[in-house]
């Protein structure tokens, strides 16, 4: 019995959501970049459901770009928190807001 | 000759190039003999020109087409006539002359190079400004000759008073630009063309007398009468003796001022077409000779004479292009040419014996000190008098003659310009006569010496072709372009040269009487007519006139905007929207946490928000949009 597409959209909005929660209540860096991450691989996983559903490759190919791009962020952002962590800050998302006005 | 014209240009502007550019590391010699050569070489051209001009040559050669637009073309084309040859050989020669007299008059001076450069650049602007066969060009040469006008008189830019004058004359000078300017729009916009032989061509298209044309003449008119001194745009030209004397020299005899007389020439046909406008044009010219005779009568400054007589000598030419007698206006320009330039290197030679004193009422025993000097500058005084067979004689009598030939007010500009032919001989006799100092009015020792001999042969030179100039059939040479001169029945000639000899000697007689025979007489005569002395001697009040209307109203406008308007209205308005976005920006700063959360929660919030409403939109909701 195949899956009906909508599941794995369901599946995903869920996903994002809890991304985007964690990224919200969350502090310690580390634990928001990995909501981040949850939160591409859940946009990922919508993608691909529709690529699939719609029998194009197009939504792939935007998956593969933002697992690139994912990437890519991750080397940027962690190298900033080992800056920061060896800056002596503390590791509290709250308490990087030297950009405040 | 479509080869040599071009060459008359690109030699002073070798020169200039030359000059500007490397003049400073050359020794002087060199610098000097650049600056002067070059002149001196397209004097050469120019008479290359000449030769194949008395064959009956003409040229209109369009060399390049400068920019185009629509149907504007401005080609650049030269047009060489026997006008712009008569031109361009008093430019040359005499500038020539006047170059070679700068390498002994200068030689002291700090700014050698950059006077020869700025020499150069006269002479080439004024080159161009003849040569151009097309208005546009025509205007560049002509708004050239006033920025080097401008840098010549302010040459000793360390003096006030030369900045002052040089800033006159380029403010005068601009208003005659925008004159000339307007007159080329309302040219292209009526004929569709720039250049002269189209515009020759297509003039008659025109109604004669017509508001069009009338107003393109009176207009070129402005540009003339700014650039000749004339009234009422005349005030500059006296001031402009701030600059070195040679300066004054190519100023008043080869360069600048006789432009206005080659434009009412060059554009006879629009003027013949434009009755009401020529015949301003002669009235203009008419009055200003007398008026800035007038005022020379009662000068003291030696170069300040001199510069009255130019104005009033440029107003004969005026008045003879005014009435048409286009050919007698460029023979006295030619004849002028050689007097005046002699007159002023003489002068200079004057100045500088007596150290930079311009003051007539200080010189005096210079037949002894600077005799060739001396025998010049009599020679320069008759010829421009109207001395019997001098240069000045002919072309003179052959303006008031045109004048006088002609019925109404032309009939009456005449008898003006006749008593100005007294009054000439009156002041520039006055002149020699307290300057040079004749025997017995003063018997001094004081030892005063001749100036070298590159300073003398210029002058030598120029007075005798301020003696034969009047020989040359200048009437038969422009020919071609005016028509032949009118046959004149000798006894009236003769009667009327004897008419204005007469007048003549009568200034000089009055000259004599006052300022060398009895000089107690002067005194008493000025006590006499103290309000009407004060008056010339204070040029008529038109410097204090043009100040308390134009100049004090301006400078009290600019305060009142300044010291009012701008803080409040301009600053108000500038400030205002700047306060106004600072104290509104004030609340909406607040947002600006610096907390990563609080930003992800608004993007968050932001992202829902468009969600919703593209929902909306396409009609997911059940509320409706768009």
């Amino acid at each position: 019995m195949p899956v009906p597409a909508y599941t794995f959209l369901l599946l995903s909005g869920a996903l994002f959501t809890m991304g985007a929660i964690g990224f919200l209540v969350r502090r310690n860096p580390l634990v928001v970049f990995m909501c981040i991450e949850l939160m591409l691989n859940a946009v990922n996983l919508a993608f691909a459901a529709v690529s699939r559903y719609l029998n194009s490759l197009d939504g792939v190919v935007f998956a593969f770009l933002v697992i690139t791009v994912a990437a890519a962020e991750v080397v940027v952002g962690i190298a900033i928190i080992v800056q920061v962590y060896r800056a002596g800050r503390q590791m509290d998302v709250d308490g990087l807001d030297l950009m405040k006005e | 000759m479509d080869t040599l014209a071009p060459l008359v240009l690109l030699a002073p502007l070798a020169g200039f190039l030359v000059n500007a550019l490397i003049g400073r590391q050359l020794p002087r010699r060199v610098v000097g003999w650049v600056g002067a050569g070059s002149v001196g070489l397209a004097f050469l051209f120019a008479l290359l020109i000449l030769a194949q001009v008395l064959q009956g040559q003409k040229l209109d050669q369009t060399y390049f087409t400068w920019w185009q637009s629509g149907d504007f073309n401005v080609p650049f084309n030269l047009y060489v006539d026997a006008l712009s040859t008569l031109m361009i050989l008093v430019i040359t020669g005499v500038g020539f002359l006047i170059h070679v007299y700068s390498i002994g008059y200068m030689e002291e001076d700090q700014g050698y190079s950059r006077f020869f450069a700025y020499m150069n650049l006269f002479v080439l602007s004024m080159l161009l400004l003849v040569l151009s066969g097309n208005l546009v060009w025509l205007i560049i040469g002509w708004a050239g000759v006033g920025l080097s006008s401008y840098l010549l008189i302010g040459f000793w830019f360390e003096r006030t008073s030369a900045v002052l004058a040089a800033r006159k004359a380029f403010v005068m000078n601009t208003i005659g630009d925008v004159g000339m300017i307007f007159a080329a729009f309302l040219i292209f916009l009526n004929l569709r063309v720039m250049d002269y032989t189209a515009i020759f061509g297509r003039v008659h298209q025109l109604p004669k007398g017509g508001m069009v044309i009338t107003a393109i003449c009176l207009l070129l008119l402005v540009g003339a009468v700014a650039k000749s001194a004339q009234l009422p745009l005349h005030t500059w030209l006296p001031d402009a003796m701030e600059g070195p004397t040679p300066v004054s020299a190519l100023i008043h005899a080869a360069t600048m001022v006789t432009a206005g007389v080659y434009l009412v020439a060059r554009m006879h046909l629009l003027y013949d077409w434009a009755p009401t406008a020529a015949a301003t044009v002669a009235v203009v010219g008419g009055v200003t000779a007398f008026f800035a005779a007038t005022i020379g009568t009662a000068q003291v400054d030696i170069k300040r004479i001199l510069a009255y007589s130019t104005m009033s000598q440029i107003g004969y030419m005026f008045l003879a292009v005014g009435i048409g007698a286009y050919a007698a206006g460029m023979f006295h320009f030619m004849t002028h040419a050689f007097f005046k330039a002699l007159l002023f290197m003489a002068a200079g030679n004057v100045i500088h014996a007596f150290h930079d004193d311009q003051d007539i009422r200080h010189m005096g025993n210079l037949r002894a000190g600077l005799p060739i000097t001396f025998w010049t500058f009599l020679v320069g005084t008759l010829s421009i008098s109207g001395f019997p067979l001098l240069a000045g004689f002919f072309s003179k009598d052959e303006i008031i003659r045109a004048a006088l030939n002609l019925a109404g007010s032309e009939f009456w500009l005449g008898v003006l310009a006749l008593i100005t032919a007294g009054l000439t001989a009156y002041y520039m006799f006055r002149l020699f006569f307290i300057a040079f100092g004749w025997e017995w009015l003063s018997r001094d020792d004081r030892h005063l010496h001749e100036a070298a001999p590159i300073q003398t042969v210029p002058i030598v030179i120029l007075a005798t072709g301020a003696v034969v100039a009047g020989y040359i059939p200048v009437s038969n040479f422009l020919s071609p372009i005016f028509g032949n001169p009118v046959e004149q029945n000798i006894a009236v000639v003769i009667g009327l040269a004897a008419l204005s000899v007469l007048v003549g000697l009568a200034g000089f007689g009055m000259a004599y009487l006052l300022h060398a025979r009895r000089p107690e007489l002067a005194v008493a005569w000025r006590t006499r007519l103290r309000p009407l002395h004060t008056l010339v001697e204070h040029k008529y009040f038109v410097d204090e006139l043009y100040d308390l209307v134009f100049v004090r109203p301006g400078l009290a406008l600019a305060r009142f905007l300044n010291d009012r308007i701008e803080p409040k209205v301009i600053d108000g308005a500038v400030n205002g929207v700047a306060d106004f976005f600072l104290v509104e920006a004030k609340e909406f700063r607040l947002i600006q946490t610096g907390r990563v959360r609080s930003y992800a929660l608004w993007t968050l919030g932001g992202a829902i928000g468009v969600v919703l409403v593209v929902a909306a939109f396409l009609g997911y909701l059940p509320v409706r949009l768009g």
